[in-house]
């Protein structure tokens, strides 16, 4: 596990949940072949009203036309991040696109699950309402260890929750790996 | 020490007496769900990790239920049908329910009430959000991702955190003019859509209990709606009349202690409420019908998991027996069961398929359709700028088809009724 995540941040508000990071109409594709996974990373995000795609100016598409993958690599949200239904497709979309962690001030329960267990992205919680001060576009920098995140940008560090009980899994991989290394993985 | 309902049938899944709120424990499941959106991506998995020629832990506990994207010409949703064919038959999968079969069920949510998969005291986990729906029957049902159901699919376990309870309890006698439907989303808008993340929301109280067993799965249904890991309501003398018509297994009761603790308790008087929706475009955007009456729709859509079943039908026909639509409004039945249901089940003489038909409606073929949008050719999808007043559960911007369409979720009577005025309607004016 690399111990710094670096890159652009993309800024969203509330309540995001899965139809907007992957609409329906998309959860045809493939998740193992390898052309068709692509279009999880195209379509990722799509259906966030551009209004609201990459605060505070908004009207900034994810993914640009014609490309396969985002510019950003970190999500900065509100509150309840991945709500609605259980298709991990979501984070999937989100790490094919090229997403290595979100900033959320919550997140749904099966939304967080997927990310964790599937080990596609790593979901980071805090207290600060980072989406009203960050912007899309900021370079960010978030230190694993320290589990702060600091705004490259603006010059400013924040504070984020530690991982806790997840860290583990998280380290591992996803739930597989986890299991294998704890040797979980018998029948019952 | 004293526990609620949901921490009793966990600890029983994990094998202990007594399991504390916020801990962590493994639980050994007794089913898991999937369908033709998830199973796929879940099978692969499940490959992947335990190897080729690995089995899945127990045959007889995994159901296969293909429901999402059925009737459209797509041809990537035929291949995740053929995906599931080949899989239930190298795993040799009892429960496997095959489109353009006579096995062919429908919407999973119900289909495994009406097999008799819902067993009280039992763990459900299930690849779709609305797994809650099963949380009805006095048992644990919760949706999981691809990867937490192929770990399952090879151990026949999974981690879960031991969520603390919400408890609300509704009073007093249930209205001719309310459904389940009203009651989950006066809660929606109380708590909000993280008003009840990885917490259970357990129901109770005299209303509640008066209900038949589809209605009260509307109300567990929409548990996910507030973030809830669960729904659950209590078992009684429906509920056992209802699993014992279905199925001769066995199942355990269990019941919240009296001195339980709760997160929350809040108490409604059903006999006191108005008919509410929720606005465009968040489940918890709630209104009375009375405040939004003459809002233009352009659609009504009465089906899906949560507004399709029997129940809900029935309650529409009331409102459209001898009515003319005014608005293309289409009747999706959850199930198989449920259609056929709707050319025997009688209102004033006449069959609840021909009042619908007399009354202008489409019926389409049981599946979830445009509940969640779906391929293009799906029956339903909202278009353009359509104003959608819908039974059922979600809002989101997009979630029924276009993005710049506008969805109101309410019961099956204001939507029948709002069809009839092509504005919303309080079903009042009709009753």
């Amino acid at each position: 596990m690399e111990s710094i995540i670096q890159g652009k941040a993309f800024v969203l508000g509330r309540n995001i949940d899965t139809d907007q990071i992957i609409p329906a109409e998309h959860l045809v594709y493939s998740l193992s072949d390898p052309e068709e996974v692509k279009l999880y990373g195209k379509f990722a995000l799509s259906g966030v009203p551009l209004a609201q795609s990459g605060l505070p100016a908004g009207n900034i598409p994810f993914v640009q036309e014609g490309s396969f993958a985002s510019d950003y690599t970190i999500i900065i949200a509100g509150q309840n991040f991945g709500c609605g239904s259980s298709r991990e497709h979501a984070p999937f979309a989100l790490q094919v696109a090229g997403v290595k962690a979100i900033i959320a001030e919550s997140y749904a329960r099966i939304f967080y699950r997927n990310c964790v267990d599937g080990g596609f992205v790593i979901p980071y919680e805090t207290a600060i309402q980072l989406a009203e001060t960050v912007k899309t576009g900021d370079e960010l920098k978030i230190d694993i260890k320290a589990n702060t995140v600091e705004n490259l940008t603006s010059g400013e560090t924040y504070q984020l929750n530690a991982l806790g009980d997840v860290f583990n899994i998280v380290e591992a991989g996803g739930i597989f790996a986890y299991a294998r290394k704890e040797n979980l993985m018998a029948q019952s | 020490m004293e526990q609620t309902i949901t921490q009793k049938i966990l600890a029983r899944a994990a094998n202990r007496k007594f399991v504390n709120t916020g801990e962590n424990v493994w639980l050994n499941v007794d089913v898991l769900l999937t369908h033709d959106v998830c199973g796929p991506p879940t099978f692969d998995i499940f490959n992947q990790e335990f190897g080729e020629g690995a089995r899945v832990w127990d045959p007889e506990k995994v159901v296969v239920l293909p429901d999402h994207y059925i009737f459209t010409a797509n041809e990537h949703a035929h291949r995740n049908i053929d995906l599931l064919r080949k899989f239930a038959k190298e795993q040799n999968l009892p429960n496997y329910y095959d489109v353009g079969t006579d096995r062919y069920r429908g919407v999973c949510h119900v289909a495994l009430a009406e097999e008799g998969f819902n067993l009280p005291g039992t763990v459900l986990f299930g690849t779709d959000s609305h797994t809650c729906t099963s949380g009805a029957f006095g048992m644990f049902g919760s949706g999981i991702g691809n990867t937490d159901a192929a770990f399952i699919l090879g151990t026949g376990k999974l981690w879960e955190k031991v969520p603390e309870s919400m408890l609300f309890t509704f009073d007093g006698e249930m209205p001719e003019y309310l459904s389940a439907k009203d009651l989950i989303l006066q809660i929606l808008g109380d708590i909000g859509t993280d008003g009840a993340t990885y917490r259970a929301m357990e129901f109770n109280g005299e209303a509640i209990h008066s209900l038949p067993m589809e209605e009260r799965m509307t109300l567990t249904n929409m548990a996910i709606e507030g973030g809830g890991m669960n729904g659950i309501i209590a078992v009684d003398e429906i509920t056992e009349a209802f699993v014992k018509s279905k199925t001769s297994k066995p199942y355990e009761i269990f019941t919240s202690d009296p001195g339980a603790a709760y997160f929350s308790k809040t108490r409604y008087n059903a006999s006191e409420m108005e008919p509410v929706v929720a606005k465009p475009h968040s489940p918890d955007n709630r209104a009375t019908v009375q405040s939004m009456k003459g809002t233009k729709i352009t659609k009504s859509y009465i089906g899906s998991c949560t507004g399709g079943k029997l129940a809900d039908f029935k309650l529409a026909a009331k409102i459209l027996s001898g009515q003319r639509v005014s608005v293309p409004t289409n009747i999706v039945p959850a199930t198989v069961k449920v259609a056929r249901d709707l050319e025997t089940e009688l209102y004033n003489g006449k069959s609840l398929k021909s009042i619908f038909e007399d009354a202008g409606c489409s019926i389409a073929l049981p599946s979830c359709a445009a509940c969640l949008g779906g391929p293009t050719d799906t029956v339903g999808r909202s278009v353009d700028r359509d104003v959608v007043v819908s039974t059922t559960n979600r809002n989101f911007p997009g979630r029924m088809g276009s993005k710049q369409a506008e969805v109101y979720l309410a019961s099956p009577l204001t939507a029948a009724a709002s069809a009839i005025t092509g504005k919303l309607t309080d079903p009042r004016n009709y009753l």
